[in-house]
């Protein structure tokens, strides 16, 4: 089993996410530089945090013309795992590869705090080892995470069960909750909060590993 | 060589007697650019020359000393083969000016300071001062600087990716027209693989690496070197513009081209620019080098020779490689999209040449450009103060306590900040296991050695006023005792001297009496200052700031769990280690009931015993150290029952507190007699028998319990609130005061 971690030059949150797997969770864990045709035989990938290019652009914008997302694409479309995590869900929204986009905040300012998480579907391989409605503190840290999509894409994303985690309580303006989504082949999934930062007692919570175990463990299956 | 008038030697900020002495350096007249060069190196803000003299004074050397003060950063050892380098620095003139520029800059600054020495900067923290909210004239442009420093701190910090952990944020209106923006970074390092901006080695390549050079940021050190007038807002332009993503860049290509080997020296471009970094690492390295400007990457077409060299455009780097690795080094930079270029040589003859199109435009001795800026000793006076000593009426008796409490935890100065760090990230690279509001000092875990790192900044610009020595050490007492809060032990400091113009002998009085007091007190406590910052002239129109060092010191402790401020269970036991305290009329009149309640300044501030306070923090090193609490909070704003407050407020549980006192009870609740320590535990006896081994008072106030905060004193009730409004009072405060004003 082994995890790729996309490295761009402005990702800030690769090492979190490789530490997440490789320490925490004691799985094999590589960097993957931005510009990288191939992914290699990486079994799951992982888009960290950060500001990809700078993001001076909308988030995301530039990253999806990088070498290394029309991998992700390809892997993708083979059924291979990719998780994005903040900038990581920024720029599969601008890659196509989930629908819908993330705005500023509804308070046009960046928050970081912890929040609550409510699993509103298990039937994935990023949740498959949460319980239906489980509560998660996750912390959340963007000034572009108002998840929008238009109400028919809403009601679809519903519809087909692919909302995945939604906040407990509003805090960023996102339609209907919405903090994590799934494609329609339920391998590819956006998430704005950092399951990597709560991955060990010491950082105050382990509900992250929750979200990263479920993903190393279908990851083994298939 | 043309002869200057008075007035454009006034203008480089030159006196005219330091202007004989570049005439005397050179033996000749300046050339332009050679005029640019000195003004910039023998400003205040890069030469010191009125604070030089005093900071020799300050100890600076302990056996986990790896670096003191002269390079970028002041390095420590932590044990395991690694160090931490941490350093603190201002941002001051430029964030009056342009807040969100001003205060990114800072930022990017401060850590490419860090990074220039080989640590990966883990952590910042931020001591910020503003003009008072509340203020009829000037509060609601004070709001905007408040809004455009924290938006600014944000934007760098989180896109670099460098956690914003900590720091503080008090209000007073000696800062109207002169906010105080301190950063403090700190990074890792690998003991044997520390860099110095040293250009060893003639022959070997000089190599301009990062942004390319603009006109922007021209003269920003002389600019900072001058109190502030009408006219300041013209020098927006002086102010640099930050590119964090570029800063990132640099970061992670600079420690990547390090581990190459290829690198000898390297040395940011702050202040002065590439003056500053030409100037000083040649004379570092006792050698000389010889750059050429038409090499040097340029952003605009038909610069000049004196706009290159005085040019502050950020994020960029000097660096001096071994001769016939560059390439080694241009590998790295490709790799991260980066400009780098040979734009010159380390020479042995010791002087700077620049040259600009064949021509020589300046040719100097780097060691007298850097280190013999002029020193002075300037006249210093007393009094430094107007406010007296006795006020001129009895302190009025307060008819409500509880609701001068809601007064006190609702005002900007002890009101929650979330407003401000939930702005900031201060989560990224998963080391904080102690983020802002959480505990007495920030606490982040060094993943290479296992053990952890607490940081506090502190500064108490009241007592200062009223006594620049006593109140210097009472904040080296507090950063002290706040890291000893959390377990820590107090190891290394570094400072951020932020007065007004020392010209004026009362302002340079404040200024030798601090920086004794704060020798005193480093000494004694044997946290050695490593560096630091000195920003004078924070004046504006003639009204000069309280003045306001502020300390930053940093503490080891072993990985755990930190202890925090809330109380976290009822029917534990709330004891103060330290006892209750003395006070009187004269040390009431600097604390924050004197300035919320009262609004008043008089007297002198809170007694310190130096000795008596190191037992009182070795005890709590020892009880946090053995886990005997569930929580632990210093007293300081506010006192006792402030602390109290902010101990419900954290863990949203209240406490029955019965004291025993002669003192009166604004004393009792709000007196800030310092080395005391509030805690909760379930083990009290153990607690009471490590006092007594240090031979110091401790006492039992109550217990803790749900929803409400009731204080008596000998059956008279004194406080009785619901921690739910409290908490309400506390939690909204400085949002609604900066809405209100915009």
């Amino acid at each position: 089993m082994k995890v790729g971690v996309i490295v761009f030059p402005g990702s800030n949150c690769d090492h979190d996410a490789w530490y997440a797997v490789a320490h925490d969770l004691g799985q094999h864990a590589e960097f993957i530089w931005h510009d990288s045709e191939r992914l290699g035989d990486v079994d799951a990938v992982i888009l960290p945090g950060g500001f990809s290019y700078g993001d001076y652009l909308r988030c995301g914008a530039i990253a999806r013309f990088s070498p290394v997302m029309s991998a992700i694409r390809k892997f993708a479309s083979e059924g291979g795992l990719v998780l994005g995590i903040c900038n990581g869900f920024q720029i599969l929204v601008e890659s196509g590869l989930l629908p819908g986009a993330l705005l500023r905040n509804e308070g046009l300012k960046f928050l970081c705090k912890p929040v609550q998480l409510s699993v509103e579907t298990t039937e994935s391989p990023f949740t498959h080892g949460a319980e239906k409605g489980q509560i998660l503190t996750v912390p959340i840290a963007h000034g572009e995470g108002n998840y929008f999509a238009d109400e028919r894409t809403l009601d679809e994303l519903a519809a087909e069960d692919r909302i995945a985690l939604r906040y407990v309580t509003p805090c960023n303006g996102s339609r209907r909750n919405i903090a994590g989504i799934l494609n329609r082949d339920r391998n590819v999934m956006g998430m704005m909060p950092h399951p990597e930062r709560a991955a060990e007692p010491l950082m105050g919570s382990t509900d992250g590993l929750v979200i990263l175990r479920s993903l190393v463990s279908a990851a083994v299956v298939r | 060589m043309a002869a200057y008038s008075p007035e454009v030697i006034a203008t480089h900020g030159l006196k005219p007697d330091e202007y004989e002495k570049v005439v005397e350096i050179l033996g000749r007249e300046p050339s332009w650019t050679e005029l640019g060069i000195f003004s910039v190196m023998w400003s205040e803000h890069c030469s010191y020359k009125s604070s030089r003299l005093h900071l020799r004074k300050l100890p600076t050397r302990s056996q986990r000393v790896l670096q003191g003060p002269g390079e970028n950063a002041g390095i420590i050892d932590i044990g395991g083969g690694y160090g931490i380098a941490f350093k603190i620095e201002s941002h001051n003139h430029p964030s009056f000016i342009e807040p969100f520029q001003g205060a990114a800059t800072g930022v990017g600054g401060i850590l490419r300071d860090i990074f220039t020495m080989g640590a990966r900067p883990l952590a910042v923290l931020d001591a910020l001062r503003f003009g008072t909210l509340e203020d009829p004239g000037a509060g609601a442009r004070n709001a905007r600087i408040v809004e455009g420093v924290v938006s600014g701190i944000s934007h760098y910090g989180n896109c670099f990716g460098v956690p914003t952990i900590g720091g503080e944020c008090v209000f007073e209106e000696c800062y109207n027209g002169n906010p105080l923006v301190n950063v403090f970074a700190l990074g890792v390092i690998q003991r044997d693989k520390i860099f110095y901006g040293k250009a060893y080695g003639p022959g070997n390549p000089v190599i301009y690496v990062g942004a390319r050079t603009g006109r922007d940021g021209i003269h920003g050190a002389s600019m900072a070197s001058a109190e502030f007038t009408e006219e300041s807002q013209q020098k927006r332009p002086n102010v640099q513009v930050g590119d964090p993503f570029m800063e990132k860049l640099l970061l992670e290509a600079c420690l990547e081209a390090m581990q190459t080997g290829a690198i000898v020296g390297i040395q940011d471009m702050g202040a002065a620019g590439l003056t500053c970094s030409t100037c000083e690492m040649s004379s570092r390295a006792g050698t000389g080098m010889e750059v050429d400007l038409d090499l040097v990457p340029q952003r605009e077409a038909g610069m000049t020779p004196y706009e290159i060299m005085l040019s502050e455009s950020q994020e960029r780097m000097l660096l001096v490689a071994e001769k016939g690795r560059e390439n080694e080094i241009f590998d790295v930079f490709r790799k991260w999209g980066l400009e780098a270029a040979t734009i010159g040589v380390v020479t042995g003859d010791g002087r700077l040449i620049v040259r600009d199109k064949g021509q020589v435009v300046a040719d100097l001795p780097s060691r007298e450009v850097a280190d013999e800026a002029p020193v002075y000793d300037r006249p210093q006076t007393r009094p430094y103060r107007t406010h007296p000593v006795e006020r001129g009426s009895a302190i009025p008796v307060s008819n409500d306590l509880t609701r001068d409490l809601h007064t006190l935890v609702s005002s900007a100065d002890l009101c929650s900040k979330a407003w401000i760090f939930e702005q900031y990230d201060y989560m990224v690279r998963t080391n904080t296991t102690a983020g802002p509001a959480v505990a007495e000092a920030a606490v982040i875990r060094i993943k290479e050695t296992g053990t952890s790192v607490a940081m506090s900044l502190d500064g108490n610009a009241r007592y200062c006023y009223l006594d620049p020595r006593e109140g210097t050490r009472l904040v080296v007492a507090e950063c002290c005792r706040n890291l000893s809060t959390v377990g820590a032990e107090p190891v290394a400091t570094t400072n951020n001297l932020n007065f007004g113009n020392p010209e004026r002998p009362e302002i340079m009085a404040q200024l030798v009496e601090s920086i004794e007091g704060l020798s005193e007190a480093c000494e004694f406590f044997q946290v050695p200052v490593t560096g630091g910052n000195v920003s004078l002239y924070n004046e504006t129109l003639g009204t000069p700031i309280f003045p306001t060092p502020v300390v930053g010191i940093v503490g080891l402790l072993p990985t755990a769990p930190p202890v925090g401020i809330a109380f976290r269970n009822s029917d534990r036991f709330v004891m103060l280690l330290g006892g209750l305290g003395p006070c009187d009329d004269v040390r009431f009149g600097g604390t924050q009931y004197a300035k919320q309640v009262l609004n008043d300044l008089w007297g002198l501030p809170p007694a310190l015993d130096m000795e008596y306070e190191r037992r009182v923090q070795k005890a709590i090193r020892q009880i946090t150290g053995e886990g005997l609490v569930e929580s632990a909070h210093d007293l300081s704003d506010g006192g006792l029952g402030v602390a109290l407050a902010e101990c419900c407020i954290a863990g949203r549980m209240g406490a029955r507190i019965d004291l025993d006192s002669d003192l009166r009870p604004e004393f009792l609740l709000f007196g800030e007699a310092p080395s005391r320590i509030l805690v909760s535990s379930a083990t009290p006896d153990r607690i009471q028998s490590i006092a007594e081994s240090f031979g110091i008072p401790v006492v039992t106030l109550g217990v803790t319990m749900r929803e409400h905060l009731v204080v008596r004193n000998r059956n008279l009730p004194l406080v009785h609130t619901k921690v739910e409004a409290l908490r309400r009072d506390w939690a909204d405060a400085l949002e609604q005061k900066l809405e209100s004003r915009w």
